[in-house]
């Protein structure tokens, strides 16, 4: 139509959020790789760098939240702005349960780092997996940057093969102790590590939903569509529309 | 503009028969089941040689709220003032296209039957220099309806969410009212015919948030009852109120839909430069 577009001081405002939650991103993304680190290498300095981090992002946490309500209280945000906040809140508390996780897989880690090693084989199978979470994790963050929907759910399909390798973890895991009752301790953390690494990937796939939604306006989370009855149940779905 | 209470009392301006306006209204009635209230159909509206719409076409639902939003100039007050053939009013004008009332052209009906089935209430209040009563009373005199006028008078009070303000005052002149009961005074004046349709063109921009809200939950109310078409440059009122938003630019209707998804998900991209203020 040839109606010229202006630059907002909003737009400055919104830069600034995104930008608060790309280095709450990079903070919880560089945990998500300590943690990992310090387990395999069974290095404390790492596992104590990410005890310290935690703070940081808890900080940061609240500090985005603080700031996209104040966005929503002044500016009344709608269209892509609103989605652009809403999914930057919803994206903020995913992180901070990410970070939360790291925190869980160190102190794990510490807590056996005096033991005995396993075989080596499974902490290659741990590396592999803590490859694939950290891809995740940094490739939904490039996704979120470049709001590049298509980028988000491409890497939705990583999280099952995230599943897989964690069902083939568990499954050697569940031999060795076995075998091995001694090894319970330490095969038992191993376990609940390598859990703790597929709920970060189901955190990383919740937040490439969020994109989707930010960049298509679409609800693709559960699967379903929500104006769509739930197969199977018969239960119509909580529509706004009718409800 | 004086009206003498007179020439209210005789009624001498009427055009068109009691029994012709009843006729018009149970045909309205009869045929509420319809899925249209009232619609535009590829409306194209000039003044002199100057295309202010362009293929408009919109149907609005019965019992809802329509908002129309777009920049100063695009057309949408034009547009709304069609409805009701207010715009015949201006002179060196012309109209292509149809409008339907309940399926039937407003072009086919008396202008005065349809004004009463299409009431407007303005941007600036406009109470008669008459009392709170008198105004209210004004319009069902003129349509020649008689007894119980007090009761009359208390009812579209009511609907207009004044009659608490000034149930002790309805023979005090209009004019010491606030902005904001003025405006809701005209809107109970104007749904004391029980207009089918109520156009309302930016009826809150001269008001307070306080009154502002009032006027919304009026709307909100007399929804039950009528159907409201309303052009606001306050986007937030439109989303707040709306079932349904249009936008309007250059004279063109650019998006049509459920108020919601035109505030979360616009479809064209000038809905949602506009709507999120990037328009320059």
């Amino acid at each position: 139509m040839g109606t010229p577009i202006r630059s907002r001081p909003f737009d400055v405002e919104l830069d600034q959020l995104k930008n608060m939650l790309l280095e709450m991103g990079a903070l919880v993304a560089s945990s998500v790789h300590r943690s990992i680190l310090a387990q395999t290498e069974r290095s404390e300095d790492l596992a104590h760098q990410v005890l310290r981090d935690e703070s940081r992002i808890d900080l940061a946490e609240i500090q985005i939240d603080d700031f996209a309500t104040k966005l929503i209280a002044t500016q009344q945000p709608v269209a892509r702005d609103m989605r652009l906040i809403v999914a930057t809140i919803k994206i903020n508390t995913e992180l901070e349960r990410m970070g939360d996780l790291a925190v869980n897989i160190t102190e794990r880690s510490l807590a056996t780092m005096h033991l005995g090693r396993l075989e080596d084989g499974l902490y290659s199978d741990i590396a592999e997996l803590a490859s694939l979470v950290e891809h995740m994790v940094l490739s939904v963050l490039d996704a979120f940057v470049k709001q590049d929907a298509e980028a988000a759910r491409n890497l939705m399909a990583s999280d099952d093969a995230v599943d897989r390798l964690r069902s083939k973890i568990g499954n050697k895991l569940v031999q060795l102790m076995q075998s091995n009752p001694e090894l319970i301790p330490r095969a038992l953390n191993l376990m609940f590590n390598s859990r703790s690494l597929e709920r970060i990937a189901d955190h990383t796939t919740n937040i490439a939903e969020e994109v989707i939604f930010l960049v298509n306006g679409t609800d693709v989370r559960h699967r379903f569509n929500a104006s769509r009855e739930i197969e199977g149940l018969g239960a119509p779905v909580l529509d706004p529309q009718t409800s | 503009m004086s009206v003498d209470k007179e020439k209210m009392a005789t009624a001498p301006q009427r055009n068109i028969s009691m029994a012709s306006m009843e006729t018009l209204h149970s045909a309205g009635a009869q045929q509420t089941g319809l899925a249209t209230k009232i619609e535009a159909r590829n409306l194209n509206f000039y003044y002199g040689t100057y295309k202010a719409l362009s293929e408009i076409s919109l149907a609005v639902a019965p019992n809802s709220v329509t908002a129309l939003i777009g920049p100063s100039g695009c057309g949408k007050s034009t547009f709304l003032r069609t409805l009701n053939r207010i715009s015949e009013t201006i002179k060196n004008t012309r109209v292509e296209g149809e409008v339907l009332l309940d399926g039937v052209s407003i072009m086919d009906s008396d202008v005065t039957a349809l004004r009463r089935r299409v009431g407007m209430v303005f941007q600036r209040p406009n109470p008669f220099p008459k009392s709170i009563f008198d105004n209210i009373a004004y319009g069902p005199r003129i349509n020649g309806m008689k007894g119980k006028m007090d009761e009359l008078v208390e009812n579209a009070l009511r609907r207009g969410a004044l009659w608490e303000e000034v149930k002790d005052k309805l023979n005090k002149s209009a004019y010491a009212l606030s902005g904001g009961q003025q405006q809701r005074l005209c809107i109970a004046r104007a749904m004391a015919v029980e207009p089918e349709v109520i156009l309302m063109d930016e009826p809150c921009s001269a008001l307070d948030p306080i009154a502002t809200a009032k006027i919304e939950e009026l709307i909100f109310n007399i929804k039950s009852q009528t159907t409201v078409v309303i052009v606001t440059h306050n986007m937030q009122q439109a989303a707040r109120i709306a079932d349904k938003t249009g936008f309007f630019l250059m004279g063109k209707m650019i998006e049509f839909g459920p108020t919601d998804v035109i505030f979360k998900n616009p479809s064209k991209k000038e809905t949602e430069d506009y709507i999120t203020g990037r328009f320059g």
